[in-house]
């Protein structure tokens, strides 16, 4: 792996990761699927995860919030082992394709839902039991998060009916709500349109400065390049890159950019030195 | 009104209205999981719990040989319930589980009843339901069984639409995903073994989606199409059960064609009622 970037631990007044992942190893079905991962992320940091289809970026992420298990290596959050207490300090915004189920539901219970589960109140982390049913205040919240991503006024709405921007909002507005100080994303603008990739951008900015660390699962960085701080680039299960992430994107940073041209060779410099695509 | 002084028609309206309110909470979170035929293949699995409560009511040399069918058919179901949940959470085909449950269900219980001394026609109330002959322990049962499904379906309401829309996030949340898995599997065979009585183990599926399907035509949230879909599903048992005690018709199937007669005229009149909007 190639690091552009000193160790931060290593400096005294850096805070301490709210991520550690080390040599993290997942199976799926007998074949492994990451050979090891290390990263971290720090309150007030961006950090993009980068690579191709079947690189691994979503199963690691996956392996952070618990929705697969390792099968070697650790994960830290907040300074202790990952554990369900220690995720109800984490929002999660998973790829798209769950928003909708079989039976409608409005933009304001998919968000309510947000405040199920492990969660932290007054520095504490309320009981299991507690989280089965939403706090007395989960709607005025949940309204709260919907405002937040500006889409308060699709409350009522039925959420498989919205546009893939506006379910894209809806969704991250549910790891709002749970006022997360880390934010874990996974592909966050796939089939988002342009107006929803700049309030994500927008967004992403405001709680960078609140001081949430920032995990973002990314094909290209896009419309996100100005807020990230680092990239972590994964090819097949393995980390190749760690480190400042690339300037120039060339095509490959605007937002809509679909991809069906094909690829040439990357450069040794640039963004593509870091195994990302060039123009 | 003095028809409704009979302790029959008492009792049918009963359990009636508690299997026409309960069914519908848990079809709600199976059609949210896109799992709408589970009914039926734990249905099928409690007819052999039926067929194998009778053997057992046989070698006990039980006075009332069919005292321990509905304690056989939930004990079955409930297993049947759990087998499909823990098949589908390991990522197995659910369409060919569903399909072993259904023939092993049938032929294990005209199977088990034979052994047991029985006829299929013993089976048939249980098929085709036999609301008509409901004990006042049978109401008893009912209530207590209803009462659990509608607790624990409406209490954690919120927790089982997070599981169910997007368990992926709600697992991420520290929800205990796979425990309340296993409620709505165990729930749905509950529901199963009351509503058995009223419409049978054929179309005890119906009684769960249909009322469903009807409330999605008419609202866009998630708890109101439950709470619709229990008022539509009391309505229609009391409907179907009350006609029955004028004309003699079998009730079970009596609900769900009306059911499904109001499916249609509600899908009609609000497909009309958008194009007149536009």
């Amino acid at each position: 792996m190639r690091s552009a970037v000193s160790d931060p631990s290593s400096t005294p007044d850096v805070p301490s990761p709210l991520v550690e992942a080390r040599d993290v190893r997942v199976a799926l079905q007998g074949t492994e699927i990451l050979h090891g991962v290390s990263m971290t992320a720090r309150p007030g940091e961006v950090v993009a995860l980068l690579g191709g289809n079947g690189s691994g970026k979503s199963t690691f992420v996956r392996s952070v919030v618990g929705a697969v298990p390792t099968t070697g290596g650790s994960i830290d959050l907040f300074g202790a082992p990952a554990s369900p207490q220690s995720r109800a300090r984490l929002g999660y915004v998973p790829q798209r394709i769950t928003a909708a189920g079989g039976v409608s539901a409005t933009a304001i219970e998919v968000v309510t839902s947000g405040l199920l589960g492990s969660r932290e109140r007054d520095g504490r982390v309320g009981s299991r039991l507690r989280g089965l049913v939403p706090p007395r205040d989960a709607r005025a919240r949940a309204r709260a998060a919907l405002d937040s991503m500006g889409v308060e006024d699709l409350a009522k709405r039925d959420v498989s009916r919205l546009s893939g921007g506006q379910q894209q909002r809806v969704l991250i507005a549910r790891a709002l709500v749970r006022h997360p100080r880390l934010l874990i994303l996974d592909e966050p603008m796939a089939g988002v349109d342009l107006q929803s990739q700049v309030a994500f951008a927008h967004t992403l900015g405001h709680l960078k400065e609140e001081g949430v660390g920032i995990v973002v699962v990314l094909h290209e960085l896009g419309a996100l390049a100005r807020h990230i701080d680092r990239a972590v680039v994964l090819e097949q299960g393995c980390v190749t890159y760690d480190g400042v992430p690339p300037k120039d994107l060339g095509v490959h940073a605007l937002p809509g950019h679909d991809h069906e041209h094909p690829h040439t060779d990357p450069a040794p410099r640039d963004g593509s030195s870091l195994g990302l695509e060039g123009p | 009104m003095s028809l409704l002084a009979e302790p029959l028609i008492q009792r049918m309206l009963i359990v009636g209205v508690l299997v026409g309110m309960a069914a519908p909470v848990m079809g709600t979170y199976l059609v949210q999981r896109r799992m709408a035929l589970l009914g039926d293949g734990i249905g099928h699995v409690a007819l052999a719990g039926v067929a194998a409560g009778w053997l057992a009511g046989a070698a006990f040399d039980l006075a009332q040989q069919d005292a321990l069918a509905i304690p056989g058919a939930v004990v079955f179901a409930i297993i049947g319930a759990v087998v499909i949940e823990r098949m589908r959470s390991r990522g197995t085909a659910a369409d060919i589980v569903m399909a072993i449950l259904f023939y092993g269900g049938i032929a294990s219980g005209v199977l088990l009843i034979g052994l047991a001394g029985g006829s299929n026609a013993n089976l048939l109330g249980y098929l085709f339901g036999s609301i008509s002959t409901v004990t006042w322990g049978d109401v008893w049962m009912s209530v207590g069984l209803a009462a659990l499904i509608l607790v624990v379906g409406l209490g954690l309401r919120a927790a089982l639409f997070s599981v169910t829309h997007d368990q992926e996030f709600a697992r991420s949340t520290g929800l205990p995903v796979d425990a309340l898995n296993m409620v709505v599997a165990v729930l749905a065979a509950v529901t199963i073994t009351v509503a058995m009585r009223v419409v049978g183990v054929l179309l005890v599926s119906a009684l769960m989606i249909v009322p469903v399907a009807i409330a999605q035509q008419l609202t866009r949230s998630f708890s109101r199409t439950m709470h619709l879909a229990m008022g539509i599903g009391a309505v229609l048992t009391l409907t179907g059960i009350w006609i029955t005690v004028f004309q003699d018709i079998q009730p079970g199937s009596l609900i769900v064609v009306l059911g499904v007669a109001l499916y249609v005229v509600v899908a009609v009149v609000t497909s009309l009622l958008k194009r007149v909007r536009r």
